[in-house]
């Protein structure tokens, strides 16, 4: 009886279903016979004519992720469960054992596909995970390099109709080039402006040789020069309206844009 | 008779020229130059439909208008004329018109009627005093019936007359004026009718036109415009009514300028980093370099009567502002015209005389200098001053017929576009909405 016993604890042990999933069979139907016979003895009754074995039990499956819905990059967990498979393959992962699990990354929302085929016929099973994208990078680090940028680097004033930069304004420039030189990421448009006094079309130009001997304070001190664009707004777009020295001067200046 | 007028024209212009150093000139009776005298009454309606009568003001006051401007005619004021007009030939009687009040040496008259939809006038120009033989001109025009029309006609009989009286020159009735205007809400390039009519947007760029210059056919108009990579030379179609290809050379590009036969144009450019004058063909291949010169270098423009020079503004190394310069069309034999104050804005007259440019003469520290426009002979560089302290004054740009300059002044408290005869008479505002800039006249 014990080696009789055996193979039926076998049979409803879990561990050894797929490995032996074959053998579990012929051993199921030894077994049944052997009860069968074993009875049939003890009633001393004409055997009546054999059954026909049953049908094989027909496989179920289950799939499911944990969790369903991932930021994009993020992990998230299958785990699947079958019975009476002997061919268990997951569409994407390929051919898994009967009970699993695996860890999976899909970079779009995904619906995986379980097929568990056994001698009792096929089961599917499906589990969906949506892919949701992750939200913008955080602007912080970025408003911290314009704040610095808007807190250190300052505008370097002219006089009139010059482009020369003056003795006076040597120190921004310096201070300019040095915040640039330890933010080599950061891109400046230098905007050059003029006062309301002369003409458009001359102040245009002027403008340009403000911008331009910004940008070459800032080159000659190191600062790459593809890093560095320059624009003239002439008298366009001044900073102060009134008609007085003091506003004038606010005008003539190279202005410095930090370049998103 | 037209090379008497003709020599009148020239004495004009060297009479004010020899008196160029006064603040000061003034040209007509007191220098000898004597107009021809005309006579132009209303014309006569030919037919009662109500809508005659306001095409017919229109008409009226629009042939006046033209040649009261035309600054070759002493106009006979409409209160010396005889009461009855005459509308056609038998009508006249030229000893009335030849005599006193009105005592007119010519006589521009005529009849206009609307008959269906069309404006049908006819016009007629006598030499009263040639009692045997006195028309000098007659024209008839059928145009669709509208206000446009009537100016349209009337522009085109002016042009006759002052064809006919002033020397062979070509009137300016018919021509045109680009300029910026920011009515808007943006500075965009506008067109108008020379005498202020018929203003209307071309461009609609959204952010800055400015340095509107017409082709010498009238075809294109290039300008400088901020696009998304900095200032570039643009070029609008008159005949597709919109921007066409013009490539960017790199740096800021401004002021263009046609060359007369329309084949080259020269402009500023940044590309190195400092503004110089450079030119291109007319479709921006060729590009070639004039000037090499530190600072700003900005608003060539070509000679219009040979092509073979440009002036420009440059700022200068040893009076540290701008000066008017003036070279070969290949970059050689530069010089200065002006050495001294702020000098900027060059246009040159299309007789290839006189350069036309804006000028603070006394400007420095203590001295704020108004901006006034002058005229100096390109060959004596002597000059007349046109202006006189009223507001700030730019950007003058000579009318095809060298007699007329259009202007920009903000003596009317805000910048707007004016002209004057060459002499600095009869100074006349066209555009009152919103700001305009910048004018360039048309070359025909």
């Amino acid at each position: 009886m014990i080696s009789r016993a055996s193979p039926l604890a076998r049979f409803f042990s879990r561990e050894d279903e797929v490995k032996h999933s074959t053998q579990k069979w012929i051993t199921l139907v030894f077994a049944l016979s052997m009860v069968l016979t074993l009875g049939a003895c003890k009633k001393k009754v004409a055997p009546p004519p054999p059954p026909p074995p049953p049908p094989p039990a027909a496989p179920t499956a289950s799939l499911t992720a944990n969790p369903s819905t991932i930021e994009k990059g993020q992990s998230t967990t299958l785990t699947w469960e079958t019975q009476n498979a002997t061919d268990v393959s997951i569409d994407g992962i390929g051919s898994v054992q009967p009970n699993g699990n695996q860890s999976v990354s899909p970079t779009d929302s995904t619906t995986y596909h379980l097929v568990a085929k056994g001698a009792g016929g096929s089961q599917e099973a499906t589990a969906r995970v949506t892919v949701t994208q992750p939200p913008p990078p955080q602007p912080q680090p970025t408003a911290t390099e314009e704040e610095l940028f808007n807190q250190n680097v300052k505008d370097i004033y002219f006089d009139y109709d010059k482009y020369d930069i003056r003795a006076d304004q040597q120190t921004a420039a310096q201070g300019d080039a040095a915040f640039l030189k330890q933010h080599p990421n950061v891109k400046v448009t230098i905007e050059g402006h003029c006062d309301e006094r002369g003409s458009t079309e001359y102040n245009l130009a002027l403008g340009d040789n403000r911008a331009n001997a910004a940008k070459n304070a800032l080159v000659q001190a190191g600062i790459p020069a593809d890093s560095i664009k320059t624009i003239s707004y002439g008298k366009e777009k001044p900073f102060c309206t009134d008609h007085n020295e003091q506003c004038w001067q606010q005008n003539r200046r190279a202005h410095f844009v930090y370049q998103k | 008779m037209n090379r008497l007028i003709s020599i009148a024209i020239s004495v004009l212009f060297c009479s004010a020229l020899l008196l160029g150093q006064q603040d000061w000139i003034r040209t007509g009776t007191g220098l000898g130059v004597e107009k021809v005298r005309l006579a132009v009454p209303d014309f006569k309606a030919t037919t009662p439909a109500p809508q005659t009568s306001s095409l017919q003001k229109v008409f009226d006051d629009t042939l006046f208008y033209d040649l009261d401007h035309a600054g070759i005619f002493d106009m006979v004021s409409k209160s010396f004329m005889p009461t009855q007009a005459p509308g056609a030939p038998p009508e006249v009687n030229l000893t009335q018109w030849s005599s006193p009040p009105p005592n007119a040496a010519m006589l521009a008259f005529g009849n206009l009627g609307v008959t269906g939809t069309n404006l049908m006038v006819q016009g007629w120009l006598y030499d009263v005093k040639n009692t045997a033989n006195p028309q000098v001109l007659g024209k008839q025009y059928t145009e669709g019936a509208s206000e446009q029309a009537a100016r349209s006609i009337a522009h085109k009989f002016a042009d006759e007359i002052i064809f006919r009286l002033g020397g062979g020159i070509n009137g300016i009735a018919e021509t045109k004026i680009v300029f910026v205007s920011s009515r808007s809400g943006h500075k965009e390039i506008w067109e108008m009718d020379y005498d202020g009519g018929n203003q209307h947007q071309l461009t609609h760029l959204g952010s800055i036109a400015l340095s509107p210059r017409i082709s010498p056919d009238g075809s294109r108009v290039a300008f400088s415009g901020m696009t998304k990579s900095g200032w570039e030379i643009l070029m609008y179609s008159q005949d597709l009514g919109r921007l066409v290809h013009f490539p960017n050379v790199g740096g800021s590009n401004f002021t263009p300028a046609w060359s007369p036969d329309g084949t080259h144009l020269a402009f500023s450019s940044s590309r190195t980093g400092d503004p110089e004058i450079y030119v291109t063909d007319s479709d921006g291949a060729g590009l070639k370099r004039l000037t090499v010169h530190p600072g700003p270098d900005v608003a060539p423009v070509w000679n219009p009567k040979t092509g073979g020079q440009i002036a420009w503004a440059e700022r200068s190394l040893s009076t540290r502002l701008p000066q008017i310069c003036i070279m070969e069309a290949d970059g050689t034999n530069q010089q200065h015209v002006t050495d001294e104050g702020f000098a900027v804005s060059p246009s040159w007259s299309p007789n290839g005389q006189f350069l036309a440019f804006s000028w603070m003469r006394h400007f420095g520290p203590g001295e704020p200098g108004a901006q006034d426009i002058y005229v100096m002979d390109v060959t004596t560089h002597t000059w007349a001053q046109l202006t006189h302290g009223e507001g700030r004054n730019d950007f003058p740009s000579w009318s095809p017929d060298s007699r007329h300059l259009v202007f920009q002044s903000s003596r009317s408290g805000q910048e707007e576009i004016w002209t004057m005869l060459a002499d600095g008479t009869q100074q006349q505002q066209l555009t009152t909405s919103g700001s305009n800039y910048e004018p360039n006249w048309s070359w025909k």
